[in-house]
């Protein structure tokens, strides 16, 4: 066994190895989603706190259900309940926390490298669950095991990933964990969410999804963050949904067996139809099955074993 | 690390008279062979265990199923450990409920591992009872833990090791005793 990391920061810190490494473990984990007693002794007496300055219902609750099968204790901190909102800082509510002994600490922050920081002066293993338009790791962990649980292998796929891929995380990790393992990754969207710059992750860069779309093993819609848009960025929902949605019309251009993905929550009828979003080529509760046992993987090659000094 | 052998203990034509014997005494001691399941403890205790099943159906032409269970979650160890040991699968494809299981593992020692695997089918169903089958019965107990089915009885000292080995992922059958010799 080698998966040597203390800290789950990126997608960029991990091996080849370590990623399969990873998928097995996951493999190993969904049996347990499927048991009547839908849970392990295997984390008894950890203390995990899910701390999230952002909302979130799928990874907050994926998380929560990860460490409860591993029967881990959890808590969750939120903005709104903490004394964030009374002016601490960033680092002293993370010591506060720590200093009732917590063995793993979940980050999700608005800001690019809150989890990185948190780790220069934290004893507990931690976890990005998304950081700004950073990363999000156990994300593309999850869609890359349900790619790898549909099609085998990544070598030579065509995975297109569809939207505002400037200000996503998902598409970060997804570029990085897709590239590394032999994937082709074409990122698809308007010229102001896709700068050119995204070419030195090795990725090819279309701003037109039907030509794009050709040949297409996988096809990854993002959600239009709303939140996230300066005004103006783009013209109308409308003609967004007209040059780069996904309709039955230009899903037909992809490979028969193409499938479908999206991280969630969807915005039915903008990026994709809702016919498609329910269809059987559609991966979206997949990924999220997947996600409880991905990261119960995770969990569970974090924390196990005596602690580990090195740090990533 | 290197071992040195101390002793061949057993052969593949010893394996086979002792599977045969314990086979035996399996069929007479339930009587309702219907209701048995076998459960092999990865790695070998599956070998072991669809060699037992095989045998029972040559015997008395009842079929009975073999599933695959992996303890790795439920050892008492886990934060001692210096790396995590790798999650496998585990393959029970029954229920267990109600059935009379026969837990099968090469090696009998501390007890620790056959603590874990009834935990773990516990949590899995509520058989009706859980019988023990061991090839080699090695001592050193640390749990008040014994099998109802041994191959061998094999006294041996805490430092020595016992090497099952099975045709069907090593080269042959065999049962070796031997000893880390850089620690001398």
């Amino acid at each position: 066994m080698s998966f040597k990391h203390k800290h789950l920061l990126g997608i960029q810190a991990l091996s080849v190895s370590d990623i399969l490494t990873i998928f097995e473990t996951a493999e190993s984990f969904l049996e347990i989603s499927a048991r009547e007693v839908k849970k392990v002794p295997t984390l008894r007496g950890k203390t995990i706190v899910n701390l999230f300055f952002e909302l979130s219902t799928r990874t907050r609750s994926s998380f929560e259900l990860a460490a409860k099968r591993l029967s881990a204790d959890i808590i969750n901190f939120g903005k709104q309940t903490s004394s964030v909102s009374k002016g601490e800082s960033l680092k002293d509510t993370v010591l506060n926390l720590e200093a009732m002994n917590t063995d793993a600490i979940i980050v999700r922050h608005s800001d690019a490298g809150a989890p990185h920081f948190i780790s220069t002066f934290c004893r507990s293993h931690i976890i990005n669950a998304g950081d700004g338009a950073h990363e999000h790791p156990t994300q593309a962990l999850l869609d890359a095991f349900t790619i790898k649980q549909e099609k085998a292998k990544f070598k030579n796929l065509k995975v297109v990933i569809v939207g505002d891929i400037l200000h996503s995380r998902v598409a970060r990790s997804n570029i990085f964990l897709l590239s590394k393992m032999g994937a082709k990754v074409v990122c698809v969207g308007p010229p102001a969410f896709l700068p050119i710059e995204f070419q030195q992750f090795g990725t090819q860069i279309d701003y037109n999804l039907d030509r794009a779309i050709e040949g297409a093993d996988v096809i990854m819609m993002l959600r239009i963050q709303l939140e996230r848009q300066q005004k103006n960025s783009f013209p109308s929902i409308r003609e967004y949904r007209n040059i780069y949605g996904l309709t039955e019309e230009r899903f037909r251009k992809a490979k028969k067996d193409a499938i479908i993905m999206h991280p969630g929550p969807i915005n039915r009828g903008v990026e994709i139809s809702s016919d498609l979003a329910d269809s059987l080529k559609s991966m979206i509760l997949k990924q999220v099955e997947n996600g409880v046992a991905v990261r119960m993987a995770i969990l569970y090659l974090l924390l196990g074993g005596k602690d580990r000094e090195t740090s990533d | 690390m290197n071992e040195k052998i101390k002793a061949r203990v057993m052969d593949s034509r010893k394996i086979k008279r002792v599977l045969d014997r314990i086979t035996t005494e399996i069929i007479e001691r339930n009587r309702d062979l219907k209701n048995l399941v076998i459960i092999g403890i990865r790695t070998r205790g599956i070998y072991i265990g669809k060699r037992i099943s095989k045998l029972i159906k040559n015997a008395e032409n009842i079929d009975i199923p073999v599933g695959v269970l992996d303890i790795t979650l439920y050892r008492d160890d886990f934060s001692e450990l210096e790396a995590q040991h790798m999650v496998k699968k585990t393959e029970i494809d029954f229920s267990v409920t109600d059935k009379d299981v026969l837990l099968v593992d090469d090696v009998l020692f501390t007890g620790r591992t056959i603590r874990a695997a009834m935990d773990s089918l516990i949590d899995l169903g509520r058989p009706k009872t859980i019988q023990l089958l061991v090839l080699i019965d090695r001592g050193h107990r640390e749990l008040p833990i014994r099998a109802d089915y041994v191959g061998k009885h094999l006294p041996t000292s805490r430092r020595e090791i016992v090497h099952v080995k099975l045709k069907e992922i090593d080269d042959k059958d065999e049962v070796l005793i031997t000893e880390p010799s850089s620690l001398k």
